[in-house]
């Protein structure tokens, strides 16, 4: 047992040190040069500061050694992660530790019961265990499972990729904002009210839409995104333009206006409600009819097809489904910060959205959970590296869809289980 | 007319800047069929590299036109550096996976290399030094047009030509051509597809470069965001000239930059960035093909 513990232990230094390489000097050779390579690289961009209006310049040697070694040491770990993704192609996939433990809670009866209780009493119990700011961080983590869930009905389920989620999050937000503004509206109301506006600009930009392919999706998509928060910046006698929508009514609790302590963690239990509420519709979705045309869909469209779905109408639920819960979390978010202007729905929050359905695992409502809750909570509470936020988000993905394009937490497809007993038993 | 005129001629300099970038789309699209995100940041690192050397440049006291030149090269050599590293580092790996895979790739890759020039350099916009010279025999056309525009418009009326050359004569050319039909029949052939596909990048980003040293010395000012609007609007001219077709993108990045500067000319100049998307959504509805694609028949 030792021994092939060993054996083992030693294969993976072995694979670790030549990972696609003849031999460990050669693999020294080539990492060496791919600390060169990226040196030289990085060389001007990052040592370089020229001051053009004073004429100055400054020179940051330092950094660009750091790079190389750096860079040395990641090659070593790139290869070998490349190699080991080689491996496991041949071997059926097997489950991660985090994924079978996962799955091990789910299928025992009383454990999984227990998990769940000691999370719903977790989440009763945060906001009187930790503070107003802590809460608040949490209320942006539960917006974003919201609005995580939402495009993963479009880009995890039915394969389309759509970069201009955000434009449904901010016609959401402004409708409320200016409803609330002008009719005193309030948050009850225009939470139903959201949902269907998003819905309905889910329909109305899917129709002409939905013929394009995958990239000219996604570029359309995005396109789509940046006109309307163009629309919102410029056109000021309706949306105030940059300067935004101020002093929006929160929540208040059957008529009684709230202290901001109060309306804090009454917003906590809606989004907490509002959270359950989207797990529940998207997984009743998930493994509904319409759930598996979507799947279809995305595995073979001309297949599918050929099944007799109905293509146009399949990918237009996904897409004012998925808008559906982005109305909404527009319509929180601007009661959540009662301030709102067109910077808060930028491309850039298209694109966390989309980190988070991505790195979390595309069409797994629990990746997606995991995924906000990575993406969201740990920046947070890593203030000091806030600045490298994006550029760890961008890294990872890159990563993320070169050494596990399934995500963290991959979706588990549905099996048909055929038992030979109750088969037998039917013939007779 | 001598404000038609001059629309007309600002529209022509724009359409040139976005043909440089859109012909990198399109040759990356041609073969690999991949929209190649962060190329608009490849523009974006070109001008910064532009702007590095030519500080450093003036500051030991080289002559002015020297100055462009050495940065113009740099930018190039440098670009082309980073296009052949994003293609081995984030699709290389990708090639044989699903449509999605490279495309959130190629998202994430360009989210990176903006906040890289971002933290690496600064969030403000610098201002970039006037490095094209001043031509005499342009003094007194100088109401409609200036001499840098003179010199983009030429520039790249240069380069387009070169790289049609390019394409059709000479073997890499032929090799790329014949990639981009069937990538599968070239390796039978003899063809190493990986050379053709890096080489694709490279070319494709020094084009993007020149754009960027050009355009940011006649705007005069630069930040690490301006790839991203710079892209999408190369890639509309791309779709709209029939994505992976050269001449194509040459053609529809002249009427995407005609169309903009008549717009905000005449109708409203707020809106700017709207119309080239509102166009890029027309087509892309109405012609998805773009003026000289072709009509791809979808394979079972």
């Amino acid at each position: 047992m030792s021994e092939t513990k060993s054996m083992n232990q030693q294969g993976f230094l072995n694979l670790f040190l030549t990972a696609g390489c003849d031999s460990f000097p050669h693999a020294l050779r080539k990492s060496f040069l791919v600390a060169v390579w990226f040196a030289f690289l990085t060389f001007p961009i990052m040592v370089i500061k020229v001051n053009t209006i004073e004429n100055t310049v400054v020179w940051h040697w330092h950094k660009i050694g750091y790079l190389a070694v750096a860079v040395f040491f990641g090659s070593f770990i790139w290869r070998w992660l490349l190699a080991r993704k080689e491996l496991k192609k041949d071997e059926n996939r097997e489950e991660t530790r985090i994924e079978s433990l996962l799955t091990r809670v789910q299928s025992h009866p009383v454990l999984k019961y227990l998990a769940l209780g000691v999370l719903a009493a977790a989440a009763a119990v945060f906001p009187q265990v930790f503070n107003l700011y802590q809460t608040n961080i949490m209320i942006s983590c539960l917006l974003y499972i919201v609005l995580g869930l939402g495009l993963n009905i479009v880009v995890g389920l039915a394969g389309l990729l759509d970069l201009g989620f955000v434009a449904f999050y901010a016609v959401g937000a402004y409708a409320y904002a200016l409803c609330n503004m002008h009719w005193g509206l309030n948050f009850w109301f225009m939470l139903p009210v959201g949902a269907v506006l998003g819905a309905l600009l889910g329909i109305l930009l899917g129709f002409p839409v939905l013929r394009l392919r995958g990239d000219y999706l996604a570029i359309v998509t995005l396109g789509f995104g940046e006109i309307i928060r163009l629309v919102l910046e410029n056109w000021g006698e309706v949306t105030m333009g940059p300067s935004g929508i101020s002093s929006i009514d929160r929540p208040a609790l059957f008529g009684v206006k709230l202290g901001v302590i109060g309306s804090t963690h009454y917003m906590y239990y809606i989004m907490i409600g509002l959270v359950i509420l989207t797990i529940f519709s998207v997984n009743r979705l998930q493994n509904s009819r319409i759930g598996r045309a979507w799947l279809a869909l995305r595995e073979d469209e001309i297949a599918c097809q050929a099944m007799g779905i109905d293509k146009m109408k399949t990918k237009l639920m996904a897409f004012s489904l998925g808008a559906t819960w982005a109305g909404m979390a527009g319509v929180v978010f601007a009661a959540k910060t009662t301030f709102i202007n067109p910077a808060s729905f930028t491309f850039w929050e298209s694109a966390i959205i989309l980190s988070i359905v991505v790195i979390g695992g595309m069409g797994s409502i629990r990746g997606v959970i995991a995924g906000a809750v990575i993406l969201i909570l740990v920046p947070e509470y890593l203030r000091d590296f806030a600045q490298f936020r994006m550029l760890l988000f961008g890294a990872i993905m890159v990563l993320v869809m070169v050494f596990r394009p399934q995500g963290l937490i991959s979706a588990k497809r549905k099996v048909y289980e055929y038992k030979v007993n109750t088969a037998g038993a039917a013939n007779e | 007319m001598d404000y038609f005129l001059e629309l007309f001629l600002g529209g022509l300099t724009r359409g040139s800047i976005y043909a440089l970038i859109a012909l990198g789309y399109t040759m990356v699209y041609g073969i690999i069929e991949l929209i190649n995100f962060a190329h608009g940041e490849i523009y974006m690192i070109g001008a910064f590299t532009g702007l590095i050397v030519a500080g450093l440049l003036t500051m030991y006291g080289f002559p002015g036109v020297s100055i462009l030149a050495i940065a113009v090269v740099c930018a190039v050599i440098w670009a082309a550096a980073y296009g052949y590293t994003i293609e081995k580092v984030a699709y290389k790996p990708l090639r044989g996976a699903q449509r999605l895979s490279p495309l959130i790739s190629a998202i994430g890759m360009s989210i990176f290399l903006q906040n890289y020039v971002m933290l690496a350099q600064t969030s403000d916009f610098l201002p970039f030094p006037e490095l094209i010279p001043h031509f005499g025999f342009m003094e007194s056309m100088g109401s409609i047009m200036s001499s840098s525009e003179l010199v983009i418009v030429l520039a790249t009326i240069s380069v387009c030509v070169a790289l049609t050359l390019f394409i059709k004569f000479t073997k890499l050319g032929k090799a790329m051509r014949a990639t981009a039909q069937n990538r599968k029949m070239a390796m039978l052939v003899g063809i190493n597809v990986d050379m053709v596909i890096s080489a694709t990048f490279v070319i494709g980003s020094s084009l993007a470069a020149v754009g960027g040293v050009l355009i940011a010395s006649h705007i005069g000012q630069i930040n690490y965001y301006i790839g991203f609007i710079a892209g999408i609007k190369a890639f509309t001219a791309a779709v709209l000239g029939g994505i992976g077709s050269i001449p194509g993108a040459m053609l529809g990045a002249l009427v995407l930059g005609l169309t903009e500067a008549f717009a905000t000319g005449y109708v409203s100049s707020d809106y700017e960035d709207v119309f080239a998307f509102m166009l890029l959504v027309l087509i892309l509805i109405f012609r998805p093909s773009g003026i000289m694609g072709k009509e791809k028949a979808q394979k079972v």
